[in-house]
């Protein structure tokens, strides 16, 4: 496990969201994250894992409780949020790149228009990213012309590029095909192993085995269950995870 | 147990042999069966039977000198000596005469900058600069006043000068505004979206004619006493503000398309609303509009043969003018309206094949 001694990177305390007037999406969560854990959620769909980390960066807001990250609490201030969102990256299902920049040019904007490096500094780092996860080849060409898999390793690699402290993935490798889910896993698993923040939306739980320090299951916007990936695979404590795991790895 | 077979791959073949040639295409295309057979050999009957008649009267029959009694006598084709005749003020409208080389070096000099300003290797810091400077010398040279041209009021430009000049206006000045309108309608703030949803709606709900009148007629009578703005710029006013209207729909229609997944991302990477919308969402909202933006061009090019209503004689107001007056003439008016069609349809399909290779430009992204 990370050290726990140190102050957590993130916070969660009494944070309730509903969308619109009637669907309460996360009820009442408590979360702390310490700096360099990593962690995967889990839980069946419309459980609220994404909206959970999808918070943390204000895509969503939040109605009732306090949500602190890396020291900036998150309410309406728009200089909060933009301090918070240049140190939290984040990678989606759909991987949202632009379709109309070249992999490289989606990598720069970023560091050329928010962060003012020249533009020949910024390639320069993208490149190192690129080759980071190892698609450095294909830096010229346009989203479209890459496979699934591809388009992923360049998404992650565009979050890297602001050397952000949390890492945030929304279900990255579900829209991939099977062969193209191992390549995307390598990266974020060397990643890992390089003490960034992670939170991880996903089902693959091999990579929960193989790289978190805690697994959280959430049902029905709650928290249900959070331990270490050995406990929680070998001994779930709640009925409701039992039946969960049973479900994804009975087959 | 099973004994594993070995994947054999499929050796590539060649494509199949491609029938093409005139030969193949007029079987394909004309003769496939009896249905298209038959209405091929309709086609070509009507066809063979008018072209001749279109011929003889256009060519074999028409008269080229600019002689109206010779005109007159004949009754069997056109009369193109009317263009020979009338083509100063079909083009140039009511500018006085001898000062007509004036608005001719000024037309030339307006549609260089346009043709210019389409090419990609012209698109750099130094083309507003450009566009500034034509429009000054466009001015002094249509007004005059200076350098000791002799002043001519505006109420006396007309013909291609003035079409060119309010389309080409109209449409650089319109474009930006549509930007604001499209993206104002899409707001957060209610205030900037009902106020941008309320001018949409009302310019749509009115015909040019009626905007044209109201600069032209009815917007002095608004005005403190004493302040005189020129019709020619009123005009200008309202064609651009009609038009930005109904651009501003097709953009918005553009903005629509693109997935939320994009405005996200860009807010993960820190982008401010302005960087999101400039460097993210218009360049592919735009780029997916392009044929519908070049439809209102078009569309508002030929508009502005309207402004005549109020007095200004631009093209085809400058026909009208110039052969109606002149009873001798009247008969060939046809004659002059096929002249300026021709001159609308050079500039609307230069517009339409322009319109082709941006869109090849704009998608290159897509193409694998």
């Amino acid at each position: 496990m990370a050290e726990t001694q140190s102050s957590p990177i993130i916070t969660f305390d009494k944070v309730n969201k509903w969308y619109g007037n009637n669907f309460h999406v996360l009820r009442d969560i408590d979360l702390s994250v310490a700096k360099g854990e990593r962690i995967v959620i889990c839980g069946p769909s419309g459980s609220g894992k994404s909206t959970l980390i999808r918070c943390i960066n204000r895509l969503e807001e939040h109605q009732q409780g306090h949500l602190i990250v890396d020291g900036v609490e998150l309410t309406d201030d728009i200089k909060a949020i933009d301090q918070v969102r240049k140190e939290v990256g984040m990678v989606f299902q759909q991987f949202n790149l632009f379709p109309h920049l070249t992999v490289l040019e989606n990598l720069t904007l970023s560091p050329m228009w928010v962060g003012k490096l020249p533009k020949k500094e910024a390639e320069e780092k993208a490149m190192i990213q690129l080759k980071r996860v190892r698609i450095a080849e294909q830096a010229n060409k346009y989203p479209l012309q890459l496979s699934g898999g591809q388009q992923q390793r360049v998404a992650i690699a565009r979050a890297l590029c602001l050397k952000p402290k949390i890492m945030l993935f929304d279900e990255p490798t579900s829209a991939l095909d099977p062969e193209m889910i191992k390549e995307v896993l390598d990266v974020m698993i060397a990643m890992a192993s390089e003490g960034i923040t992670m939170l991880c939306v996903t089902h693959e739980m091999g990579f929960a085995k193989a790289v978190a320090d805690r697994v959280i299951f959430m049902d029905q916007g709650q928290i249900v269950e959070q331990n270490n990936p050995h406990d929680f695979f070998n001994n779930p404590q709640s009925e409701r995870s039992k039946d969960f795991l049973s479900k994804i790895l009975g087959h | 147990m099973t004994s594993t077979t070995l994947f054999q791959p499929i050796a590539a073949r060649p494509a199949p042999i491609n029938t093409s040639g005139p030969v193949a295409w007029v079987k394909t295309n004309l003769l496939s069966d009896w249905k298209t057979s038959l209405s091929t050999l309709i086609i070509s009957g009507l066809l063979l039977w008018y072209i001749p008649q279109l011929l003889s009267w256009a060519v074999f029959h028409a008269t080229w000198v600019p002689n109206h009694e010779v005109c007159h006598n004949n009754h069997v084709g056109a009369c193109w000596g009317l263009i020979a005749e009338k083509y100063r003020i079909i083009i140039f409208g009511r500018y006085p005469y001898e000062e007509q080389w004036r608005p001719l070096i000024a037309t030339i000099l307006l549609t260089g900058l346009l043709v210019l300003s389409c090419v990609r290797a012209a698109w750099k810091t130094w083309l507003p600069i450009l566009w500034v400077v034509v429009f000054t010398v466009f001015f002094m040279l249509m007004y005059g006043n200076v350098l000791g041209l002799e002043k001519v009021e505006t109420n006396r430009w007309g013909g291609l000068p003035l079409t060119i000049l309010l389309s080409s206006v109209s449409l650089v000045l319109c474009f930006p505004i549509a930007l604001v309108v499209a993206l104002g309608r899409r707001s957060n703030l209610p205030a900037i979206r009902t106020f941008c949803t309320i001018y949409v709606e009302l310019i749509r709900g009115v015909p040019l004619i009626s905007v044209l009148f109201m600069a032209s007629f009815m917007f002095p009578l608004f005005m403190p006493p004493g302040t005189d703005i020129d019709v020619l710029i009123r005009v200008l006013v309202g064609i651009t503000l009609f038009a930005a209207a109904y651009m501003a729909e097709v953009i918005r229609g553009g903005l629509q398309a693109i997935p939320k997944g994009q405005v996200e991302a860009a807010a993960t990477l820190g982008l401010s609303y302005w960087q999101t919308q400039r460097k993210i969402v218009l360049p592919q909202a735009l780029a997916m509009v392009v044929p519908g933006i070049m439809n209102n061009f078009i569309s508002t090019f030929k508009d502005t043969s309207l402004v005549t209503i109020v007095s200004l004689y631009e093209l085809t107001g400058a026909l009208k003018l110039g052969v109606n007056s002149d009873a001798n003439w009247r008969p060939f008016i046809i004659e002059g309206y096929l002249f300026i069609a021709l001159i609308y349809f050079v500039f609307c399909f230069s517009m339409s094949r322009y319109s082709r290779w941006v869109e090849k430009q704009v998608n290159k992204s897509k193409l694998r």
